[in-house]
């Protein structure tokens, strides 16, 4: 009985994830059409768009690891999702926590990219080469004042759950972006190259690169990619509300605070240019680094 | 049950209407005629809110829009890009370069009509069409895709003889591949 209410609910939080992700992803196209004074496509227009894809045949076989590439990515997005809390004191199933879990899912998160990369390697197509090096080379940028945030964080707080992180938010009841200010600007700047709008849109850039790692997968491929990237995109605003806006206590106060924080990559990517590999990571290793430095003193001294 | 006759209809009218509203497009900007895609797809006509929208690579794409002429040099590569997309795909003729050669109709290096060497679903005649024009034929596409008349790539693979006998001769060096459908 406790099996199947834990597979039950793990299949709710994936069916949620993708749902909501898959609308955050048509509202950013409306947003980004009325910005630029057009129209803009429905809000629902990517679900029109994942099931045209998943319609659509697929001949493509440039070896294994190209199949498996879209897959690696979608069981990394999957597993992270069943990491995080959706919302707070156990109101969503609780899928899987685990003491130390915050460490787990700083490696977690980049095995899904990582996975992408064999399989953008093996199609050979040198657009997906290009994209991959540049995607690295960004995560290597956008990685340290991230794991310095988090790391800023369980110091503070002597803990390395995010549930217990959670707690301490309700028990003292000020959010942690009060209580940890300098870990939530370099969390949120970090966060600005995660989710890969403009400026960072480096790695998939459409007219520069042929959309980079992806440029050899259509199809079901694709479908698979957008539909994990929408579930990925998902658990990392929940994880951010969780870690530092005090989570949610239901599911509406969750997507506005997760929409909320969304809106900062997405407004400052509709109104900028996009940057060049090096200055991408100029950036990460400038500001971002010195608020996480900054972070990680404030934890240890105060 | 899933297989029989009446469901299958149903699902066909379901993916047309998916089809019909998501349409990926592959500008290939051989002829001057690529100068009239941005604005259809930018803030004053705006073709994404039909679904119509830009895609990068030919896998990803379902229409490949041949924007004007189409010299024998670059006819060789339109066709590899063609060969390279996935199914259902659909192919737009832009232009009256596409249909009879237009102003290019005397000269030496250039083909005078697309749809001898790929099947052409929607033509879409001007020199230059306007970006109405350009919106008219993605809705003329759009309407023969929903009523399911969209079927020049089926016409492809039931004719590849004769298509692939027209396009050896303007390339002598065509290389074939092997097909297996």
């Amino acid at each position: 009985m406790d099996l199947l209410t834990n597979i039950l609910g793990a299949i709710a939080t994936i069916i949620l994830a993708f749902v909501v992700g898959m609308s955050y992803g048509g509202i950013v196209r409306k947003i980004t059409a009325r910005v630029h004074n057009r129209l803009g496509p429905p809000w629902y227009q990517n679900f029109i768009d994942a099931y045209k894809l998943f319609g659509k045949t697929t001949a493509i076989h440039h070896g294994w690891m190209q199949i498996m590439g879209p897959a690696f990515l979608m069981v990394s997005s999957v597993v992270t999702l069943m990491f995080v809390p959706v919302l707070n004191n156990g109101g969503w199933f609780t899928n899987l926590n685990f003491k130390g879990d915050l460490i787990f899912l700083l490696y977690l998160m980049v095995f899904g990219p990582l996975g992408m990369a064999l399989g953008a390697g093996q199609t050979g197509n040198p657009n997906s080469a290009i994209g991959v090096t540049r995607g690295l080379s960004q995560m290597v940028g956008f990685e340290i004042p991230w794991v310095m945030a988090l790391v800023a964080l369980m110091i503070q707080f002597n803990t390395t759950t995010i549930t217990g992180l959670m707690d301490v938010q309700q028990m003292s009841g000020t959010w942690l972006m009060f209580s940890s200010p300098f870990a939530f600007i370099a969390a949120v700047l970090a966060m600005l190259g995660m989710f890969r709008y403009s400026p960072f849109d480096i790695v998939g850039a459409p007219t520069e690169l042929a959309s980079g790692p992806v440029s050899e997968n259509g199809g079901k491929f694709l479908f698979t990619m957008m539909s994990s990237g929408s579930i990925f995109s998902f658990v990392k605003l929940t994880l951010y509300v969780d870690l530092f806006m005090g989570g949610a206590d239901n599911l509406i106060i969750l997507l506005i605070k997760t929409f909320s924080i969304y809106m900062i990559p997405v407004l400052y990517g509709i109104v900028s240019p996009r940057y060049r590999t090096e200055q991408a990571i100029r950036f990460f290793w400038g500001w971002p680094l010195f608020f996480g430095i900054l972070a990680i003193l404030y934890a240890a001294i105060f | 049950m899933i297989n029989d006759k009446n469901s299958q209809k149903i699902v066909d009218i379901i993916q047309n209407w998916a089809r019909k509203h998501s349409i990926w497009v592959l500008a290939y900007g051989t002829g001057c005629g690529a100068i009239e895609i941005p604005p259809t797809m930018t803030s004053r006509y705006d073709a994404e809110r039909l679904g119509v929208r830009g895609a990068a690579t030919p896998r990803q794409a379902d229409v490949l829009l041949v924007t004007g002429y189409l010299t024998t040099k670059t006819l060789k590569r339109v066709i590899r890009v063609y060969e390279q997309m996935q199914d259902p795909k659909f192919v737009i003729g832009f232009g009256s370069c596409t249909i009879n050669g237009g102003m290019y109709y005397d000269s030496y290096n250039t083909i005078k009509l697309l749809d001898k060497y790929l099947p052409v679903d929607v033509y879409i005649n001007g020199c230059m069409p306007r970006p109405e024009a350009v919106l008219a034929g993605f809705g003329k596409l759009q309407e023969i895709i929903a009523e399911g008349r969209a079927n020049g790539a089926q016409k492809y693979k039931d004719n590849l003889e004769w298509y692939k006998a027209n396009q050896k001769k303007i390339i002598p060096s065509l290389l074939t591949t092997d097909y297996n459908w």
